[in-house]
């Protein structure tokens, strides 16, 4: 904890002699009182100094007050707060609310930006969004037709406005934007419609585009350098984005990159995941598909990457490797190391040194995963650092048309983007997972611009011989590899976790309720049931010092298409169909932000 | 040459030129009574392993040990490939699109193939067209035999245990459709 802080206020120092538009962001970040930030930090710990609300007193919980979205589909990510003002963001068509926490919560000023409807059905699975972010008075939206707009955090004006992407050719966005130093950086959506993925950063002031990363391609295109780029301690070489695929299959190669995105100041490194390869069916795309699956590390002023990590070499399952990267400083035998820890959707949980991208800790982080029997940790051996498969699994090595059973995680992970939080007082981190598996059949597929680009038919199922749940929400221990304590759930657990100094530890479930629960033990502390299923982020903030926390509920999303009518196995046989639970005998559409606080 | 698969083609084209009539949202949730469709969806005689009603509408032939028909196999398989990651596993719907499966049975052939080609939007709910997309279009028959079987609960939720085999005038289709 100490050293924590120690680190902080070093961050602090380094930021404050370098005038960037940003510092007014990192000083808003800095205060407890405020939610500045989607991640909660550009550590992306979703860590709370707050403790008026602490595990002895969490019980008395009571809601404060509610604000209605008006939009009824699935509501993901978290309001904002920054000064005097809350702003709360909506699914399509993205509507942002101003909130005047100073006058009751009296509407400032509202934006809603017209939208075509065609892009709604081209975004895989529901139309979400993960929220707006601020920085030096602007409030950034990135669309889900990928318009970037900066508004006028006074008054909503609109400031600039880039395009990101082209929905014609299935280019859309779910996720929120990074702002850090002078930039905004971005990403993109559309894996299932064979989008070639990329990160952008943005001029804050202006919105001109200042360099562009694509996650595969020539190395101008992939901003790498084949001497000092380096995957797991060796040059990457040249053409490393192109050299591992057939023929011109990268153009339309996927590794999308709608996660979180997290920063270290000192290091002046980006980090964030790339998604699946397309397509679904591994067949059509024989070689390793870098960069598909990979951890990078960039330069935030340049885009260069200083090191890259491929977790899922040529992907078998959508095992997209988008989620966030949780930085933190822990001490190693006996060593202080610079940390990166992230929960794949593939099930295994990675520790890696952020500075260099050396792999420390690879382990499941749900027993259930079966796909791989472990890394490779010999920095010797010639497989170093990959997955071994287990042939019953591979859906390459059992081949097209045929239905390869029982593989676990399911193609929404172990963990999707539902983001975990760490408490550097326990440190332990707090993670949000699936426990679904998964019958999947590749088959061929053709490629039209603009058209789902899939090439696989799936079925998924709660995993067998378990606790018949299809969640749970696991204490983990990023150091040694292992789960401290796991809380089964009925369904996944789709929310993102909030962990405060009051030693509490936040989630929400898809049946509606916000969960409190003791960081130590895992003790459930209280619940309270909110009107839609929650797969939204839990956030904190305070004023008049008084602690407020507040979470969106929204039912939709992945969570909404496969578990609104129920998940049935087909190995069960007939019978047992209708077997599992349905989230529509819990829940329905809803789009509400819900506030608590303790009573006066 | 191809009897069957140029028939379909003239059907669409002429279908496309209808007008869409009153496909309200509202039908898509409702439930199906499958007594109330009875031998709509009888197989009156079949072409190589593709069922056809008495109307020549492509169907579902399901046999009493549960073998279905190649068509519906491959309607499931490119089903949950192209449609169920906004309708759900077996038709059954999400929080935002219909149970399709009683679309298919409540709208029948000609206007369930024109908006899956044209597409059509009511608001903010939107359903996109496919009249694009080979793997969607060279499916199309076997999507809708599919989700016709589901609807009237001629087959269970989840994958289909048996199957006729592929036959070769399938086989010559698909080719001959996906180039």
């Amino acid at each position: 904890m100490k050293k924590l802080s120690l680190f902080t206020s070093g961050l602090a120092l380094c930021i404050a002699t370098s005038a960037f538009a940003n510092d007014d962001l990192i000083k808003q970040m800095n205060d407890p009182a405020q939610w500045a930030i989607q991640t909660g930090d550009y550590e992306n710990q979703r860590y709370s100094d707050l403790d008026q609300i602490n595990k002895d007193n969490v019980d008395d919980l009571q809601v404060a007050w509610t604000f209605s979205t008006g939009v009824l589909r699935g509501h993901e990510g978290s309001p904002l707060v920054v000064g005097d003002t809350m702003y709360v963001h909506t699914p399509f068509p993205n509507i942002v609310y101003a909130l005047d926490l100073a006058d009751e919560g009296k509407i400032k000023w509202r934006y809603e930006p017209k939208q075509d409807p065609d892009v709604i059905p081209v975004m895989c699975c529901d139309t979400v969004n993960r929220g707006v972010a601020y920085a030096d008075g602007k409030i950034f939206l990135h669309q889900a037709d990928t318009k970037v707009v900066a508004l006028d955090s006074d008054t909503g004006e609109v400031l600039w406005e880039a395009i990101n992407g082209d929905p014609s050719k299935g280019e859309t966005n779910t996720a929120t934007v990074l702002p850090v130093k002078d930039k905004v950086i971005v990403g993109i959506s559309g894996g299932e419609f064979g989008v070639r993925g990329h990160v952008t950063a943005y001029n804050m002031e202006t919105g001109e585009q200042e360099w562009r990363a694509y996650s595969m391609g020539p190395d101008s295109d992939i901003l790498m350098d084949p001497e000092n780029t380096t995957h797991l301690g060796k040059p990457v070489g040249p053409d490393s984005g192109i050299n591992t695929w057939e023929g011109d299959q990268w153009m339309i190669g996927g590794g999308t990159t709608w996660g979180w995105y997290a920063v270290d100041m000192e290091e002046n490194l980006v980090y964030y995941g790339t998604g699946n390869p397309s397509t679904w069916n591994p067949a059509q795309r024989p070689g390793d598909n870098r960069w598909s699956m990979t951890i990078m590390a960039r330069d935030i002023d340049t885009g260069m990457a200083k090191w890259v990590y491929q977790m899922t070499p040529h992907d078998e399952w959508d095992y997209d490797g988008v989620n966030e990267m949780i930085l933190t400083d822990q001490e190693i035998d006996g060593e202080m190391r610079k940390l990166l820890t992230h929960f794949d959707r593939n099930g295994l949980g990675y520790t890696l040194d952020r500075v260099s991208g050396e792999l420390l800790v690879a382990e499941k982080f749900d027993p259930v995963v079966n796909w791989t029997t472990g890394v490779d940790m010999d920095p010797e051996s010639d497989t170093y650092g990959r997955p071994a498969v287990v042939a019953e699994y591979s859906t390459e090595y059992n081949g097209e048309d045929v239905n390869s059973t029982g593989i676990c995680p399911a193609a929404l992970g172990s963990k999707d983007q539902q983001p975990a939080a760490y408490s550097p007082r326990t440190e332990t981190f707090y993670v949000p997972t699936n426990h679904v598996c998964m019958d999947y059949e590749p088959f061929r597929v053709a490629y039209t611009a603009g058209q789902p680009y899939v090439g696989a038919t799936l079925a998924m199922y709660p995993a067998p011989d378990s606790h018949g749940g299809m969640g749970n929400f696991i204490a983990w221990d990023n150091i040694k590899g292992e789960i401290k304590w796991s809380i089964p759930e009925q369904f996944s657990v789709w929310s993102g976790a909030l962990a405060t100094a009051g030693d509490v530890v936040f989630y929400g479930t898809l049946e509606g309720y916000l969960k409190a629960i003791d960081a130590n033990t895992g003790d459930e502390l209280y619940k309270f049931k909110t009107p839609s299923g929650i797969i939204g982020n839990v956030m904190t903030y305070e004023r008049d010092g008084k602690q407020y926390v507040a979470v969106l509920s929204g039912v939709g999303g992945w969570a909404g298409i496969g578990l609104a009518a129920g998940l049935t196995n087909p190995n069960d046989g007939l019978g047992a169909v209708g077997g599992y639970a349905a989230l529509s005998d819990y829940t329905a559409l809803g789009g509400q932000l819900t506030v608590f606080a303790l009573p006066d | 040459m191809m009897p069957t698969a140029s028939r379909t083609l003239l059907s669409a084209a002429a279908c496309a030129l209808l007008p869409v009539m009153g496909l309200a949202q509202s039908w898509s949730d409702q439930p199906v009574d499958p007594a109330k469709h009875e031998g709509e969806f009888d197989a009156a005689y079949d072409d190589d392993g593709i069922y056809y009603n008495a109307e020549d509408i492509v169907t579902y032939n399901v046999q009493d040990d549960g073998t279905v028909d190649w068509p519906t196999f491959s309607g499931f398989r490119r089903y949950h490939a192209e449609c169920h990651v906004c309708h759900g596993p077996d038709g059954e719907g999400s929080t935002y699109a219909p149970k399709i499966k009683n679309s298919a049975v409540h709208m029948g052939y000609y206007d369930f193939y024109d908006v899956v080609v044209n597409g059509r939007k009511n608001g903010n709910s939107v359903m996109p067209h496919f009249g694009d997309n080979p793997n969607v279009m060279c499916y199309l028959n076997d999507i809708y035999v599919y989700l016709a079987a589901r609807g009237m609960d001629a087959v269970p939720r989840g994958r289909p245990s048996k199957k006729e085999p592929k036959s070769d005038l399938v086989r010559e289709m698909e080719d001959a459709c996906m180039g």
